[in-house]
């Protein structure tokens, strides 16, 4: 391989990981949204994100890029940028997942932490800010962690609407070359390392907010079990 | 918003013919991650870590790497080795074995959480090594983790559509070739988009009185 085809093979890598980053940060923000609302005291509440989160999960996320990429500019007249594009879809599907870790956490922290808020004279708002995330969010990490290598692989994604990340650039060198083995083993080899690099980042994070409330990481890692709740996604979330 | 129910009903032919592609591919798929995952499972109980580690690092990479990429790499790799399948066969082949690698772990969880006295009880009654897996261990560890696989074939269904990347005509595949033609994306797409949580929910429903059934 030349170096102006590794340059365009770095120029995905750089596109993907402002996907990551970005469809991250939105994931994020809609999972707590969502999970939190999930354990809110109105039902309606509840319900419009138990709606979002049943949609967003049970569609694919491909149909979802491709609605977002199609359908959105036809139907209502936004056409976005390819990365905002993306963004969106992404981060509102992975989000979603992403609300069952935070309703989970939420609902498995020690109900008398919860009663010992109320018995103190703490608002919600104050009961959820300083009694139940700060014990909720070291528990969410190892789930979020697998998910953010699944958010990751879905970047892979975007490909298809032609946006150069790096699955793009691959198939880019492999036209050039007429010869695929190389450089699709090359491409495989810079996703593990960057979820290789994802998921040490993510241990160092948990160590470091477990020590915050005082408690030890898991050692072995999350192993995948049935899940009552019925979470269908892959990554052994839980 | 413009809606057009005859592009919906012009597109229902095309959406059964996607609609059965998806689930001959998700059906097949599950049955080679259901197979293979039992044998990279047990593979990492081999007591030689010659077996285990290979075998450990491999599917650790397929799993963090993308199911899309790795579509590619069989479906232009593979001609250049000399192996020829068809599309619908590496793509099936490709999510067989890209889910395998999480399969494994389910049974991995479902033979740890045999209780110690059934292997103890195996050893009293001097059973084969054969006989302990097939008679005592493997029956119950199944039963234990079929939710679980259940929730794999969910996920599966939900990367079905990428195999529309390697020319296979599942179900988004039609919409799109059937948006090239007429121009029309809205109605397919969101046709497709609802029949994914239909069948996804449809799908989780039978899982639970599965669980119901096999786990008590």
């Amino acid at each position: 391989m030349t170096s102006g085809l590794w340059e365009l093979v770095l120029k995905g890598v750089w596109v993907t990981v402002q996907l990551l980053v970005l469809s991250a940060l939105l994931g994020a923000a809609v999972a707590f949204a969502a999970g939190i609302a999930r354990t809110h005291r109105l039902w309606i509440v509840r319900f419009l994100a138990g709606v979002y989160t049943e949609v967003f999960r049970g569609t694919s996320a491909l149909v979802m890029i491709f609605w977002v990429f199609f359908v959105l500019p036809l139907a209502f007249g936004w056409q976005l940028v390819p990365l905002w594009a993306g963004t969106l879809a992404l981060g509102l599907t992975y989000g979603a997942y992403g609300a069952e870790i935070v309703r989970g956490a939420l609902l498995a922290v020690d109900p008398a932490q919860q009663e010992g808020g109320i018995a103190l004279g703490f608002t919600p708002a104050q009961r959820l800010r300083k009694i139940l995330l700060p014990q909720a969010v070291p528990e969410m990490i190892p789930p979020f962690s697998n998910l953010l290598v699944e958010l990751l692989k879905g970047t892979a994604l975007v490909s298809v609407m032609g946006m150069g990340d790096l699955a793009f650039s691959g198939n880019l060198v492999r036209l050039a070359l007429q010869e695929s083995a190389e450089i699709y083993t090359y491409v495989l080899l810079i996703y593990f390392v960057i979820a290789f690099l994802l998921t040490r980042g993510m241990r160092a994070l948990e160590r470091k907010l477990k020590a915050g409330v005082g408690k030890e990481p898991v050692k072995e890692k999350a192993v995948v079990a049935a899940d009552p709740a019925g979470a269908p996604v892959a990554g052994g979330v839980r | 918003m413009n809606w057009d129910w005859n592009a919906v009903s012009d597109f229902m032919p095309h959406f059964w013919d996607g609609l059965l592609v998806t689930l001959e591919a998700l059906a097949l798929g599950s049955l080679i991650s259901f197979a293979l995952g039992l044998v990279w499972a047990l593979l990492m109980r081999v007591p030689t870590r010659w077996v285990r580690w290979p075998v450990g690092a491999v599917t650790e990479f397929v799993r963090n790497t993308p199911l899309l990429v790795q579509l590619f790499f069989l479906f232009y790799v593979l001609p250049e080795w000399g192996v020829t399948m068809s599309a619908l066969t590496t793509g099936v082949v490709a999510i067989g074995v890209h889910y395998s690698t999480y399969t494994m772990q389910v049974y991995r969880a479902g033979i740890e959480a045999v209780p110690v006295g059934q292997w103890e009880a195996a050893t009293a009654l001097s059973l084969s090594v054969r006989r302990t897996w097939t008679a005592v261990i493997l029956p119950q560890a199944v039963r234990r983790v079929v939710p679980a696989l259940g929730n794999y074939v969910i996920a599966m269904l939900k990367d079905t559509p990428l195999l529309m990347v390697i020319t296979v005509l599942e179900m988004l595949g039609q919409a799109r070739l059937y948006s090239q033609q007429t121009f029309r994306f809205t109605e397919p797409l969101t046709v497709i988009g609802v029949a994914f949580i239909l069948v996804s929910v449809l799908a989780s429903l039978l899982l639970r009185t599965l669980e119901r059934r096999l786990v008590r």
